[in-house]
């Protein structure tokens, strides 16, 4: 099988879904007739029917309702929200009743839904439609908060999605949409809670999740021209988190840089450096370090937004600083 | 507006067991009064007396398999639809023993097997999910309907909006019980709400829509009757609007600076039980010995329920760490 991009795999594990359980659907605004804000739906609509891939209104909050209630009542729906930056108008569907209705009823109810959303910046889109706030959702008991950087990821991860039976935030990114990676015909399926070494080395673990994934590989490229071997841990779940394959890479390596791209106060790298110094602290030779988005407001310009982006450069600097 | 035409309306046995179902509450929530007084209630307690007619009217109108989704005022809709009074108050106590295993409280009430999906806390909360809830029942061809009740408050929240406007458009069935009563907390209605008749809301979605008085059960019943067989149809969702009036404040917290007794005494002058009873003896449907009967019988099952929540133990620590997520 030829590589596939990540927004393909994304489709065929939707199209897989919907082929496979009658129970599975698909809500979203202009996922059907527009084929999906970033293509991802593209071409389901004809196939499967305006009553399983469903056009709603610009109205997030009852389209999260919506995706929680009939998940309640025994279906399997996909709801998206076009970017995370407008999961907050649904903030208190996700947060107040998806994430805690099991729990408030003690156990009676049940909400498998799954919830796609595209973060990140870069595309000079400016400040309300750049954020990553995904960290966020991973800071609530009772979510699910899942990062895939890969196409292979990508379609393993959500086949895990569909099986499970808890709310998942799962989370894509709008600049890997066309990056194309190997995925197996046969079916599989990827844990939660199950990081990855996409890179071994031994000199210093660069940790990341989505596109600062990729990024932290070309800054390993570089790092070894001069003869530093990194080894890049792709978290891939950030509720729950890996922290035992951090764990393991810092005792090997003794340094550790959290890349992210969201800001860093009270971001992800915040929650992974305090569990590496409570896990490893006398396994590391530097304090751990966070390369994050500059703390602004994404502004529209090129040039400033390609700056407060972390790129290469800013990891292999981070990389030396603590060698 | 429905109006009742009075005990004639319904059979005797139906009267009878709806005046029985809102003294139940009523000495239910009086009893809870008193237990949160004692400290074996905690948070907040949002007392339902007065608008008994409401609860008990509404729910003898939905068949054993439709959803429910409440607010936070809940405990008589909990009652009428017909969960277990012992585990109500267990729950209310923090109980291992409650219906959420002491772990959601007044303002969260669940019973799946009765299809009492929940007492949600946030104003409007529970609108969005009632569109979920009927969406299914139609994706899945059930004749199902949901009963999503919130009150004056939530009409001005963004997610009541979103949740009419979608139940309208995909004809979802949905039956949305407006608790008008008046006030959203310590604010009257007329000093939250632009407009000049909440009900006259569903013409904007082309949804049908009704206003009742919410002080008389036979009328809510009524009306509501109707709002369900509309709903069956599968023509789309039906706003029914109640206008009642809680007796005492917003919660146990309530100081009740914002209204004054005399408007109170005016509204307890409409006491749905007392109507219903003044009814009963008119028409000769009940003797005062059968009511009292009723009051005697309601009596030991508030005092079975009270009993049962204070024997029932407290939840280990350990239960607080379970039911977060699936696996």
């Amino acid at each position: 099988m030829p590589d596939l991009s990540y927004r393909a795999a994304i489709r065929h594990s939707l199209r897989d879904a919907l082929l496979e359980d009658e129970r599975v659907f698909l809500i979203g605004e202009d996922i059907g007739m527009y084929g999906g804000a970033y293509g991802v739906t593209k071409g389901l609509v004809h196939e499967f029917g305006e009553d399983r891939v469903k056009d709603s209104p610009i109205a997030e909050s009852v389209i999260v309702g919506a995706g929680i209630g009939s998940a309640m009542a025994g279906l399997r729906p996909v709801v998206e929200l076009m970017t995370i930056n407008f999961s907050l108008l649904a903030s208190d569907q996700i947060v107040n009743v998806a994430a805690k209705l099991r729990y408030m009823s003690g156990g009676q109810i049940t909400v498998p839904l799954i919830i796609r959303t595209v973060t990140g910046g870069g595309s000079q889109l400016a400040a309300t439609h750049s954020q990553n706030l995904e960290n966020w959702y991973a800071n609530v008991p009772g979510l699910k908060v899942i990062a895939p950087s890969t196409p292979y990821d990508a379609r393993g991860l959500l086949k895990t999605a569909f099986q499970g039976d808890d709310p998942v935030i799962f989370v894509e990114h709008s600049l890997l949409y066309g990056y194309k990676g190997h995925v197996p015909e046969e079916s599989y399926s990827i844990p939660f809670g199950l990081a990855e070494v996409k890179r071994p080395g031994t000199d210093v673990t660069l940790i990341s999740y989505l596109r600062m994934v990729h990024v932290a590989l070309e800054a390993a490229d570089l790092l070894s021209q001069e003869g530093i071997k990194a080894e890049v841990v792709d978290l891939r779940s950030l509720r729950p988190l890996d922290t035992k394959t951090v764990t393991e890479s810092v005792k090997k390596t003794n340094r550790a840089i959290v890349i992210e791209e969201g800001w860093k106060t009270g971001g992800l790298g915040a929650e992974v450096a305090a569990s590496i110094m409570s896990e490893s602290f006398d396994d590391l030779d530097a304090p751990v370090v966070r390369v994050a988005g500059e703390e602004v407001p994404m502004p529209y310009n090129k040039t400033l937004e390609q700056s407060a982006i972390p790129d290469a450069r800013r990891i292999v600097e981070a990389a030396k600083s603590i060698l | 507006m429905t109006i009742t035409l009075k005990a004639a309306a319904v059979d005797k046995k139906l009267a009878l067991e709806f005046y029985r179902q809102m003294v139940l509450i009523r000495r239910f929530e009086e009893r809870c009064a008193e237990w949160y007084g004692r400290g074996k209630i905690g948070g907040f307690l949002h007392l339902y007396i007065g608008e008994e007619a409401v609860a008990v009217g509404a729910m003898a109108k939905l068949a054993p398999q439709d959803y429910i989704v409440t607010h936070y005022r809940e405990h008589g809709h909990a009652i009428a639809r017909g969960l277990d009074t012992k585990k109500l108050m267990a729950e209310l106590f923090g109980r291992s023993t409650g219906t959420s295993k002491g772990k959601g409280g007044s303002m969260h009430l669940f019973d799946a097997s009765k299809g009492f999906l929940g007492g949600y806390a946030i104003v409007g909360g529970m609108m969005p999910v009632a569109t979920g809830l009927a969406l299914a029942s139609k994706y899945k061809n059930e004749d199902r309907i949901c009963l999503c009740i919130f009150g004056d408050g939530a009409v001005n929240e963004g997610e009541f909006h979103e949740s009419f406007n979608l139940a309208a458009l995909w004809k979802l069935p949905v039956i949305f019980l407006l608790e008008n009563n008046g006030f959203g907390m310590g604010t009257r209605v007329e000093r939250a709400h632009a407009g000049q008749s909440m009900h006259r809301l569903a013409d904007a979605f082309s949804m049908p829509t009704d206003t009742v008085d919410g002080m008389d059960v036979l009328a809510v019943q009524k009306a509501m009757g109707r709002a369900v067989e509309y709903t069956r149809k599968g023509d789309g969702p039906f706003f029914l609007e109640s206008i009642t009036y809680r007796f005492r404040g917003h919660s146990m917290a309530d100081p009740v600076a914002y209204r004054d007794k005399e408007e109170e005494d005016v509204w307890r002058q409409r006491d749905p039980i007392n109507q219903l009873a003044i009814e009963l003896r008119r028409g000769k449907q009940a003797s005062q010995q059968e009511l009292d009967a009723i009051a005697a019988s309601v009596e030991d099952e508030v005092g079975e329920a009270i009993k049962f929540a204070n024997e029932s133990p407290e939840p280990s620590r350990e239960e607080m760490f379970r039911d977060i997520v699936a696996d």
